[in-house]
């Protein structure tokens, strides 16, 4: 059965129509590993090899793929709620309780959304406190530190914009209560907290603006960024290697040692 | 020119196809390949795999989370009926407890500011790239720096009554003092392990008891008119 499946699959591979949509051919040599990442338009920001002490959960737990994960489950609850959600006063908040009582599974994709989007921001802070405890933010790897900076910020701005749109009291109290906090920024505070909320108080501008904030300008700049934040770890060398990081001992060592002048270790050819 | 030079000249071989390369190999060394013993594997599919299933497991929990707990939903907005406590997002309880110590221009702008700023400068700040101990260079000047500063930050909370704020800086000052007294020749791991804190070291440390401590406190603590309440007691 299962070889019958391999052979299946192999031969799906050999169509012209496979091979005119994956450059890389087939095989699984070394080098076709190498091209499946490096022919890959999504995949070829990460480097054809890593550390394989740096696959050991103790050193990274796994935080900034996490992180991405619970971005990629926000992009697609986030797409489905959009599909029940109007952004006006007061449908905005009916859709919401709609969502909780009419919508098949609408309770779950909420509750679902709201969960990651937590989670996103615990896992972003962790992942800020984890790389300084680790020392990964040094040279030459803190422009890329900076960069997380900024995905932290724009996480907390997607989670702050998000927690306007059911409309309920908890949304818009927490909103007010954020959004005086933008007129005491000097000279120009209240022309800021007037172009954030698209008016002088919490109101249905307001919750268009957050919107379009929420599901257009943050995620995308999001993924901007995250896409410089992943090409910057193959840039600097890959993830960052502790001199005390254990080393993996294999049966393949010896011939698995890798060749490499001392001041290029592990850095990618672009 | 009296004094020898101090390494010889060559022009690579491969002149004809690429860039001239002048080489200059010092006396005493020679070019060399360090060998490393670094075990390298293939991204596909040996991280890839590992990725996949940290997303596999971090969407089981959540899936699971969200069958058992319902998202918060109270009811509609409503502009003139204001709930006591208002609450922030708890990520901004922090500085929703600042806001009530302190002016808005401070809790609001300045603190956030001069946070993000902290967090940005800290790879271009040199103090950690040796990651000395906090107190081994330079030893009597950083102490003096310490005995001023940590006494002036503590008053000026004591001043405005942040004691929520002052109970962490205290704790942390506390261990700073033990990494002081300690040395690479303490009896304790804990004390040899603190002496070779660097000062950045103890600046992010701080940040962390303070968020985790502020935002718990603003989370579980604090009730009507931002008042002290005990959460088993409501």
């Amino acid at each position: 059965m299962a070889s019958r499946l391999d052979n299946t699959i192999a031969r799906i591979e050999q169509t012209r129509l496979w091979r005119s949509i994956f450059r890389s051919g087939t095989g699984n040599s070394t080098l076709h590993r190498a091209m499946a990442i490096q022919q890959n338009i999504f995949l070829h920001i990460l480097p054809t090899k890593v550390r394989r002490r740096m696959l050991d959960l103790s050193a990274t737990w796994y935080l900034g793929t996490l992180t991405l994960g619970t971005f990629v489950l926000l992009v697609v609850t986030g797409i489905l709620l959009m599909l029940y959600y109007h952004p006006s006063v007061p449908q905005a908040y009916t859709d919401v309780t709609d969502l909780r009582f009419v919508v098949s599974s609408g309770l779950f994709l909420r509750n679902l959304h709201r969960w990651s989007a937590h989670a996103m921001v615990l896992l972003a802070f962790a992942h800020l406190f984890r790389v300084f405890y680790r020392g990964a933010y040094r040279p030459p790897r803190e422009f890329n530190w900076v960069i997380g900076v900024v995905l932290l910020l724009i996480t907390l701005l997607l989670s702050y914009t998000g927690y306007l749109l059911p409309w309920d009291q908890l949304a818009f109290w927490a909103i007010t209560v954020g959004s005086n906090i933008s007129s005491a920024v000097p000279l120009m505070g209240d022309k800021v907290r007037f172009l954030l909320l698209g008016g002088h108080q919490v109101n249905a501008n307001a919750l268009l603006r957050f919107y379009v904030l929420h599901t257009v300008i943050l995620p995308l700049s999001a993924v901007f960024f995250i896409a410089i934040h992943f090409w910057r770890i193959r840039k600097d060398g890959g993830l960052y290697v502790r001199q005390s990081d254990p080393l993996r001992k294999s049966a393949a060592q010896g011939e698995a040692a890798e060749e490499s002048v001392a001041a290029g270790a592990g850095k990618e050819e672009a | 020119m009296s004094t020898p030079k101090d390494f010889t000249t060559g022009v690579g071989s491969d002149v004809r196809t690429s860039q001239r390369r002048v080489l200059f190999i010092t006396r005493r060394t020679s070019a060399m390949v360090k060998r490393t013993d670094e075990e390298q594997v293939q991204t596909y599919p040996a991280a890839l795999v590992r990725a996949a299933l940290a997303f596999e497991l971090l969407t089981i929990g959540l899936v699971l989370m969200s069958l058992f707990f319902n998202a918060p939903l109270e009811g509609i907005a409503d502009p003139t009926n204001t709930p006591n406590p208002a609450k922030a997002p708890w990520y901004f309880l922090g500085l929703q407890e600042m806001l009530h110590y302190f002016p808005p221009v401070v809790a609001g702008v300045m603190i956030p500011a001069v946070l993000v700023a902290g967090l940005i400068v800290i790879p271009y700040f040199n103090v950690n790239i040796e990651a000395d101990g906090m107190f081994v260079k330079d030893r009597a000047r950083r102490l003096r720096i310490f005995y001023l500063a940590a006494p002036l930050l503590s008053v000026f909370l004591l001043y405005f009554d942040v004691y929520v704020a002052l109970v962490p800086t205290l704790l942390v000052a506390g261990f700073m003092l033990l990494a002081a007294h300690s040395g690479p020749g303490s009896a304790s791991s804990l004390r040899r392990y603190l002496a070779s804190r660097a000062v950045s070291w103890w600046i992010m440390t701080w940040f962390l008891v303070e968020l985790i401590v502020l935002t718990v406190v603003g989370t579980f603590f604090r009730g009507p008119g931002w008042s002290w309440v005990w959460p088993w007691r409501s």
